[in-house]
């Protein structure tokens, strides 16, 4: 999984990227059923790799981009941007050797779709509505912003 | 063979979250740096979920679900604001998008 994700950021070929991102989705979402996290391991492979990653190929072949050609790098800046991340990740690394070890996996039930939607409609109600106004506001925004572009 | 624990899960989740992070700073195409944006939200809903799971709650599992939602509808957006910018300057490099600058 995270070679895929490196290949997403190594490939000069936003397709090819596109795909690594998929694959790399998708193992993820097998991670998360090791969690025993059923439903968000399927609400990550429908939502992510269906309609987002179908969203993104969309969009990277509508605009038809091409590989990149080789620019001059920066080395400076590359180096620069390569430092700064090995510092944070060891900045994180720090912060998470210092959780104490729990005592083993607590005896967990697996999470069914039962349990988490009574807590979802049951504490979580309001985020839940709030949730349903920002897809609205997202769906306004996009139908607006590419309406405006033909009229113009 | 040690057991997996919840400091496995994390490592895991940082290092996926410095994989986008540097995409994000090197990468000079817009959709991409929008992938490594993706990447590092799911290294931080793995986070929640490991979280959730090794503290028996239930709570980290409806926040994913929520960042979820929200990032289905970032990504629309984002995507329609980058196909608007296409069609005005028929690009999608950050180094095109220099019209705000000062």
């Amino acid at each position: 999984m995270l070679f895929c994700a490196l290949m997403v950021v190594i490939n000069r070929n936003p397709v090819a990227s596109a795909l690594c991102l998929v694959v790399s989705l998708i193992m993820l979402a097998g991670l998360f059923t090791t969690l025993n996290a059923l439903f968000i391991a399927v609400v990550q492979v429908l939502v992510y790799a269906g309609a987002v990653m179908v969203l993104f190929l969309f969009i990277v072949m509508l605009l038809d981009i091409k590989t990149e050609i080789r620019r001059r790098l920066n080395f400076l800046a590359v180096a620069a941007c390569f430092v700064a991340v090995i510092g944070i990740f060891y900045k994180m690394y720090q912060g998470i050797a210092s959780i104490p070890v729990s005592r083993g996996p607590v005896p967990h039930a697996t999470v069914d779709v039962k349990l988490l939607g009574t807590e979802l409609f049951r504490n979580y109600l309001l985020p839940f509505e709030i949730t349903s106004l920002i897809l609205l506001v997202a769906l306004i925004g996009v139908v607006h912003l590419c309406k405006k572009e033909e009229t113009l | 063979m040690s057991v997996i624990g919840l400091h496995h899960y994390l490592i895991v989740s940082a290092l996926l979250f410095c994989i986008g992070l540097g995409g994000v700073m090197i990468r000079r195409n817009v959709l991409i740096i929008y992938m490594c944006l993706e990447i590092m939200l799911n290294a931080g809903s793995l986070a929640l979920v490991a979280f959730s799971h090794f503290n028996g709650a239930i709570n980290g599992q409806i926040l994913v679900f929520f960042v979820i939602t929200v990032a289905a509808a970032e990504v629309a957006l984002g995507l329609a604001i980058i196909v608007a910018y296409y069609r005005l300057k028929q690009s999608t490099h950050v180094d095109d998008m220099t019209s705000m600058k000062f």
